[in-house]
């Protein structure tokens, strides 16, 4: 490993040392102390955070060799650091300290706070960041497995309980599932090319020395593989019963961080290993963006469970986010469609953070305080708790003045200007489906009455409070947020 | 890169009031009033100023603020506000009617004052920057935005079917306004600019290609004016809204559909607005006997009021899609006297019903005997909404026959006179409808309502002096506008001849 290497993968060893040294450390916290493991792990975060800062702008290969394809000899790489992946890192990482600050409180309420906690959710964000840096196929499969593995374990983490133990196994087996479609097809993508390299396949296939139908079926199966994790139509049965079962504080993780990878781990792979091919996954790609856009928010309609109804709403938004993959097919647009997908994804994780810790504040024990009826009353009982959540629902329907909508339109952009007017106008359509759930909410805690329980929690309050002055402040200054994610973009290539 | 203060000034002054309101105690209700009012007014000062350094005889774009706003990634949105002839007076018209609905609902809304108060103001920024916007992008962050209040109001203060009537309002405006926004996606991608100034300048919009977005933006706008077929989502929010949101909703809200055929659609796509000019109008003359035949068998004093709505801006479309210089001015003219006429009409029927509960017209009766000023009030605006000679309705409804007339020759744009033909019908319609609900309210034996009344001990009263403060501001334009229209006409006439070049180029084509 020489000092390239290193320094590529530093904030990803940075964050390994940390979690693992939290292991050990949190030992020694005594029981009733958690708070300090849970400050550790916000630190380790923010530590890294500061050091992928620093890192912003620089561009540079890990774990470099020179491989011989028929003849063609190129160098390739396993791992990667660019704006791309620093960008989506620092995104994660702040998924984290999110996730952690939810937690926090929500655990000790719960009676199931336990140091492990911190440390699997700063493993999963390892897993993440390695996903982002991914260069080589079987780095994406090591990511893949790392992030999730820990996840499995957080899903199933109020133990006992028996939905809780079910999402995890839920969540684990079907894990499992689409990991061997992503293994399979990495293999049929090696059988094509003889390289695992995702430059060394786009070389491969710009030489004409590739397979095209078994590189096809590959990349088809790791479509389908992340498929399952972003949870796209129709690969999304999971979502709502492991969304529900699990703590609200890993659901909320999870929509976030988890997504967040798993269009990273799409956009690296499909934008610069199969960008010959991309013209012909386009119009699978647009049926599934528009099939998961309608299927989830038709479904999300009859939910009268807040995180059943916010589950469908996040397979939803992958359809959205989906749509931005079909500009692939015209090189021209590959740069804004990334950058469209990667804002959008920020704005999906300031309002669904800001939405859940809501959920949390009025979740009490043993499931209750989730039906969309216990808001009634919410306006008056919690005017400004009640006028945050309007915020997010407003975001997440795409209304003014809100993230939501500049995201919105920033991927509609694209597909217009991709010539998918179709599938702009189904994007509409279902946005607006989705404001008759997104608005029944805002009709709950408004317009019906009743004695909401919720519990104040300063750093739940926190991050409900900024979200949502988040989300409506940055919607009157997106240029900037517009310009580091464009130019995040601009150093993939 | 130009400023100009006064527009952003009124614009943005009620959030002063939004910001104070804030940080009052919402029992504190006389003070939330106060405060809420005098923003108001003081926005209604500051848009007379506007008015004094308005340069009627200029057609072009007055007091312009044109800064960068998103300008990545070649996107070119800018934050491009200013006033011209079409829209001084509608911000007027906003500026206006927003101090007397909020006076209105000193005795009407008792529960969450403050809220409301909130909520109207930001209403009120919301409708002004739609009628301020000259970016397309900004327009619609204003656009949709006033549906966000507007939903509020409706649903929290609204009568008992408040919740369907918000959520249905909320749902069918976003419906149109979602393939507007894909049409100005294009228009952004293709032409470069989302500033309409620079679009209209730009021109060279495909016809084929103009006849999508014109429906895109038609579709968006017809659902807020409403026009007939789709207008259903009118009469339930109007009946379900508080007194003062009805006042609003008609009065400006409404208008904001037709200022966007005029501002938009006529301009922008001006080979399709010729096009589609026989089609509008068709739908308008539907609208204009449609909405008055409904109108006569109302029960609802409100919904009544709703239903000679969809019929007033019937009207006013027709006027528009005349294309000529009288039909529109008269187009224009006659939003603001329907959001005066009618705005008065919904604050006579929310200060009677205030008393009485009730608003089904069968159990009224004599009332003139017992509240004359009212009774004189309500008769004035009756003859408004009529159109008589002498009021404000009759200089609008004129002008635009008059127009509809002229377009309707042999070789202009609407090619035959059976639209002013027809639509003349509806002026008496619409004198029959309104006479048989002022008989059946004001006139004949005593109604039920006035002996039960009497038996609890609440006998009907006539009208305060705050209302009365309340209504006569409106009166007063009533008969201004009615007996010299002169000076309006003068704010609208160079805009509109200007546009009116415009169209009549594409005639040529």
């Amino acid at each position: 490993m020489n000092q390239a290497d290193f320094q590529t993968l530093l904030p990803v060893i940075v964050l390994t040392v940390w979690a693992l040294a939290l292991l050990l450390v949190d030992l020694f916290v005594p029981k009733e102390k958690k708070w300090i493991t849970a400050l550790l792990a916000a630190t380790g975060l923010a530590l890294t955070i500061g050091i992928s800062l620093t890192q912003t702008g620089q561009s540079i290969l890990g774990f470099v060799r020179e491989i011989k394809l028929d003849g063609i000899e190129i160098t390739v790489s396993m791992v990667v650091l660019d704006g791309f992946s620093t960008f989506v890192s620092i995104l994660l990482l702040f998924s984290g300290l999110m996730g952690i600050s939810i937690a926090y409180g929500y655990l000790k309420r719960m009676g199931i706070e336990r140091g492990e906690y911190y440390s699997l959710i700063l493993f999963s964000i390892v897993g993440m960041m390695l996903m982002t840096q991914a260069a080589d196929l079987i780095v994406v499969f090591i990511a893949l497995e790392l992030l999730s593995i820990p996840l499995y374990v957080l899903a199933a983490f109020a133990n006992t309980n028996a939905s809780s133990e079910e999402s995890g196994i839920k969540y684990f087996l079907l894990g499992a599932f689409s990991g061997s479609f992503v293994v399979y097809g990495i293999a049929l993508v090696f059988g094509a090319t003889q390289t695992t390299a995702i430059a060394g396949v786009a070389a491969a296939a710009s030489a004409g020395t590739a397979n095209v139908p078994l590189m096809l079926a590959g990349s088809g199966l790791i479509l389908v593989g992340f498929g399952f994790k972003v949870a796209a139509v129709p690969f999304q049965m999971w979502t709502p019963d492991v969304y529900q079962g699990a703590p609200t504080s890993v659901t909320a993780f999870m929509a976030a961080g988890a997504k967040i990878a798993g269009f990273a781990a799409l956009m690296r792979v499909f934008s610069t290993a199969f960008p010959s091919i991309a013209a012909d996954l386009t119009p699978i790609l647009a049926v599934l963006a528009a099939l998961t856009m309608i299927v989830g928010n038709v479904a999300a309609i009859s939910q009268k469970n807040i995180k059943r109804m916010l589950a469908y709403s996040s397979i939803a938004h992958a359809g959205y986010i989906l749509m931005a993959f079909v500009a692939f097919g015209n090189p021209e647009l590959t740069n804004d469609a990334i950058s469209a997908a990667i804002f959008y994804l920020v704005a999906y994780a300031v309002t669904n953070f800001g939405s859940w810790a809501i959920v949390i504040s009025l979740e009490e024990k043993d499931g209750k305080g989730l039906a969309l009826d216990d808001y009634a009353g919410l306006g008056k009982s919690n005017p400004l708790m009640a006028a945050a959540m309007t915020i997010f629902m407003l975001s997440l329907t795409g209304i003014p003045p809100t993230l939501g909508l500049i995201g919105k339109i920033y991927l509609f952009r694209v597909v217009v200007e991709g010539g998918f007017m179709w599938l702009a106008i189904i994007g509409v359509l279902t946005s607006l489906i989705s404001a008759f759930y997104y608005l029944r909410v805002i009709v709950i805690m408004y317009m019906k009455d009743g004695e909401p329980k919720t519990t104040s929690e300063s750093w739940l309050n926190f991050t409900w409070g900024t979200m949502a002055v988040a989300t409506v402040i940055f919607s009157f200054i997106p240029a900037s947020l517009f310009k580091w994610a464009s130019e995040a973009v601009m150093k993939l290539f | 890169m130009d400023f100009a203060l006064l527009p952003n000034l009124v614009t943005f002054f009620p959030l002063v009031g939004v910001l104070i309101l804030f940080f009052i105690k919402a029992e504190n209700k006389v003070l939330i009033r106060w405060v809420s009012l005098l923003t108001a007014l003081a926005t209604f000062g500051i848009s007379l100023v506007l008015l004094q350094q308005f340069d009627a005889n200029n057609p072009a774009l007055q007091m312009v603020t044109n800064l960068p706003w998103i300008n990545v990634a070649d996107w070119n949105i800018s934050y491009y506000i200013g006033v011209d002839g079409l829209s001084i007076l509608l911000i007027l018209l906003t500026t206006f009617l927003t101090p007397i609905a909020l006076l209105s609902t000193w005795s009407a809304i008792e529960e969450r004052e403050k809220d409301f108060n909130i909520f109207f103001l930001m209403l009120e920024v919301g409708m002004l920057g739609v009628f301020m916007a000259q970016d397309l992008f900004l327009f619609y962050v204003f656009w949709e935005f006033t549906l966000v209040p507007m939903y509020f109001l409706i649903g929290i203060w609204g009568g008992p079917q408040r919740i369907y009537a918000s959520i249905k309002f909320f749902l069918y405006t976003m419906a149109g306004s979602l393939l507007m926004l894909l049409a100005i996606l294009w228009l952004g991608i293709n032409q470069g600019t989302f500033a309409v100034p620079d679009l209209i300048a730009l021109g060279g919009i495909p016809a084929g290609i103009q006849t999508w977005l014109f429906l895109a933006f038609a579709i968006a706008f017809a659902i807020k004016v409403p026009m007939w077929p789709l207008h259903s989502w009118l009469p339930d929010a109007h009946v379900q809204a508080p007194t003062a949101g009805s006042v609003i909703l008609a009065g400006v809200l409404l208008k904001m559909g037709t200022y966007g055929f005029v501002r938009f659609n006529l301009p922008l796509f001006p080979e399709a607005a010729v096009k589609f000019a026989p089609m509008m109008a068709t739908l308008a003359v539907i609208g204009i006997i449609y909405g008055a035949i409904v109108s006569y068998y109302q029960k609802d004093i409100k919904k009544l009021v709703a239903y000679s709505s969809i019929s007033h801006l019937g009207f006013v479309m027709l006027g528009l899609f005349a294309l000529n210089s009288q039909g529109i001015q008269g187009g224009i003219l006659q939003m603001i006297n329907h959001g005066l006429s009618t705005g008065a009409l919904f604050l006579l029927v929310g200060m009677i019903y205030e008393q009485t509960h009730t608003r089904d017209f069968e159990v009224y009766g004599g009332l003139w005997k017992i509240m004359p000023v009212y009774g004189t009030v309500m008769l004035i605006v009756t003859l408004s909404s009529m159109g008589l000679p002498g009021l404000n309705g009759f200089v609008g409804e004129f002008t635009i026959l008059l127009g509809a007339w002229g377009a309707g020759m042999p070789g202009e744009v609407l090619g035959s006179y059976w639209y002013a033909g027809l639509s003349a019908i509806g002026v008496i319609l619409a004198a029959i409808y309104m006479l048989y609900m002022y008989q059946k309210i004001f006139l004949g034996p005593e109604g039920s309502i006035v002996e039960s009344l009497k038996a609890k001990g609440h006998p009907l009263r006539d009208l305060s002096v705050r209302e009365i403060i309340t209504i006569v501001p409106l009166l007063v334009f009533i008969f201004w506008i009615g007996l010299y229209p002169k000076p309006f006409f003068a704010l609208i006439a160079p805009t509109v001849d200007n546009l009116v070049k415009v169209l009549q180029a594409a005639m040529m084509h």
